[in-house]
């Protein structure tokens, strides 16, 4: 009966939660080149994405995760590992959530913070990479640094909510949700305001 | 997937009871006003005191103390409407008091929750007693909290989501030593646990329809005589002024039936529940490791089984669950649409992750232990597919 109604997600998102494609189930023998973990149990969702890396050819040879989380989650994680097989390591680290999105052929509003998660594990797995292999200086330090995993809120949206005229913790609340989830973020994010009112207004 | 759905919601809501469908198509053609002078509309009348005597009984109350409503949502704003009403000149049945306080708990539906907060931006004074870890309010705070506040105490008697059953006749005595009315929202509890309006000395009381096999949109709300009062809906002088509105002919004869069905069945079907529940409860422990329920062990309704599964997450378990056929739902906050996992959840102490992973399976009297077996068997491949791709679970 439940067949006759249109699922919560899109059929691309069922399928891949379902039948979800290159789950790690073995840690230690897959010898991941770089491995990055993102989020927050307490949140409700976190992923790990673990790759391998053809030297020569730049690319990703491999790719394998953890997720834990909902349905879309899962299956941001599980499509996002098949988009990257192969893939050089430059386009992969420039992925986005909305090609994550897209590829799921859409995701509900409230979930596309799901999915905001597969990307950041993935660029965390080649920045790990990186690191390793002692490239260092390939890893992009975003203009934009994210303060709130929860809520997604950058530095830059902190610095346009004071602008704005934020002046306390509740205020840049207010006006980017940020910390109204597992509140891990609060003390970072008053650093930063007090200093974007300081670089702006004092 | 099968045949058939097993519908493990019951909580949420229930399917109408075969006599009250049957009850239900044969009222069809009552349609007269019951305001009406004609024969019709005294027809629909006749029935509809008819029907508040059967339901009025079933709870030990009088008939003209009982009400009907859209809903238990409305019965339970209607309720909290009363106290901070500063006027002494509309149509109330009695006086209302100017201001007044609320004491209600951190575990109540969100139609208390909610209200009780949007009053307090109005100027009442709110107090949220907590709760411990199986659920139960603490009588100490409740004493404690009387002191300062005073009006109207608010505690549901059986909780939707985990539930706990609380001590309502002690609260109740309580709240009054404390000079406060008290009010209980019964939703979850009446036709499911015997419930007596003056054993238990309530001033208010709220019960609903579609969570007993009757239809949605009708509810009751039960006023102890010489309570003061204030409707929430206005306009008109249906039910004697304390609600405005023509009244839901078939929905008082649907709850009507239902709550007769109830008074037949429900000893002997509270009974096979439980067994039930505890037969579901002994699965999962069995079969599945890193278990946690929630709520209380005894004094809990009989078919609410409110379980967290470490290492996974609820939206996920109840989506498979969903795909073979099984309707339970979660307290987690992805299925919420919301950021954060269940209110009640939290209250009790539970760790924001396990109320992440957490499952409410609410039986009903459908449910046979067929079905219960293959939840077991469904819910154990679950949670062992889920834990296997989980960062927390290895």
């Amino acid at each position: 009966m439940s067949d006759d109604f249109k699922w919560t997600y899109s059929e691309t998102v069922k399928e891949h939660f379902v039948n979800p494609k290159n789950i790690l189930e073995d840690d230690a023998s897959f010898e991941a080149d770089g491995k990055g973990i993102v989020g927050n149990v307490k949140c409700g969702d976190q992923m790990m994405m673990v790759i391998k890396v053809d030297r020569e050819n730049k690319t990703i040879s491999d790719c394998k995760w953890k997720t834990y989380g909902c349905a879309s989650a899962i299956a941001s994680t599980s499509i996002l590992s098949e988009m990257v097989i192969g893939m050089p390591l430059d386009e992969a680290y420039k992925l986005s959530p909305k090609d994550v999105a897209k590829k799921l052929d859409g995701l509900p509003e409230n979930k596309i913070h799901c999915s905001v998660l597969g990307d950041k594990a993935l660029r965390s797995a080649i920045d790990d990479y990186y690191t390793r292999s002692n490239q260092g200086e390939k890893i992009v330090r975003d203009k934009t640094i994210v303060i709130c995993q929860c809520m997604n809120v950058t530095d830059h949206e902190i610095e346009e909510s004071v602008l704005e005229g934020a002046r306390t913790y509740l205020e840049l609340q207010e006006h980017t949700k940020i910390g109204t989830v597992c509140g891990q973020c609060k003390d970072e994010s008053i650093k930063l305001l007090k200093e974007y009112i300081k670089k702006h207004f004092e | 997937m099968t045949e058939k759905l097993i519908y493990m919601d019951n909580n949420a809501t229930t399917a109408i009871h075969p006599e009250v469908k049957k009850t239900l198509s044969e009222s069809m053609d009552y349609f007269g006003n019951p305001s009406s002078l004609h024969s019709l509309g005294r027809k629909a009348h006749h029935i509809i005191e008819e029907s508040r005597q059967k339901i009025a009984k079933f709870i030990n109350a009088e008939p003209d103390e009982l009400f009907f409503v859209g809903s238990g949502s409305e019965a339970n704003n209607t309720v909290l409407s009363i106290l901070p009403c500063e006027s002494t000149n509309h149509n109330c049945t009695s006086q209302c008091s100017k201001g007044g306080g609320i004491i209600t708990t951190k575990i109540e539906h969100p139609c208390i929750l909610e209200t009780s907060k949007c009053l307090a931006l109005k100027g009442a004074k709110v107090s949220f007693l907590d709760v411990d870890i199986t659920g139960l309010i603490k009588n100490e705070q409740l004493e404690r909290t009387l002191k300062d506040t005073s009006g109207l105490v608010s505690v549901m008697m059986a909780n939707n989501e985990i539930g706990t059953i609380q001590d309502i006749k002690t609260i109740a005595r309580i709240a009054h030593e404390g000079g406060s009315l008290f009010h209980t929202d019964a939703v979850q509890a009446v036709g499911k646990l015997p419930v007596d309006v003056k054993d238990l000395d309530v001033d208010f009381l709220t019960l609903s329809g579609h969570k007993i096999y009757g239809p949605k949109g009708i509810g009751a709300l039960y006023v102890k005589k010489g309570v003061r009062f204030c409707p929430l809906i206005h306009g008109g002088h249906q039910e004697k002024g304390r609600r405005a509105g023509t009244e839901n002919t078939l929905g008082i004869i649907g709850l009507a039936k239902a709550i007769e069905m109830r008074q037949i069945e429900m000893g002997q079907e509270e009974i096979r529940l439980l067994e039930l529940k505890n037969f579901l409860r002994k699965g999962i422990s069995d079969n599945i490791t890193s278990v946690h329920f929630n709520g209380h062990e005894i004094n809990s309704l009989p078919g609410t089984l409110n379980v967290s599964f470490s290492g996974v997450e609820g939206e996920a378990i109840l989506l498979y669950l969903d795909l073979a056929g099984i309707c339970v739902s979660t307290g987690s906050a992805c299925a919420s649409g919301s950021l954060d996992p269940s209110h009640v959840l939290l209250a009790t102490g539970l760790p924001i992750e396990l109320a992440h992973s957490s499952i409410r399976i609410s039986l009903g009297r459908e449910n046979t232990k067929d079905e219960v077996e293959y939840v077991i068997v469904k819910l154990k491949e679950t949670i062992e597919k889920l834990r296997k791709m989980s960062t927390v679970y290895s």
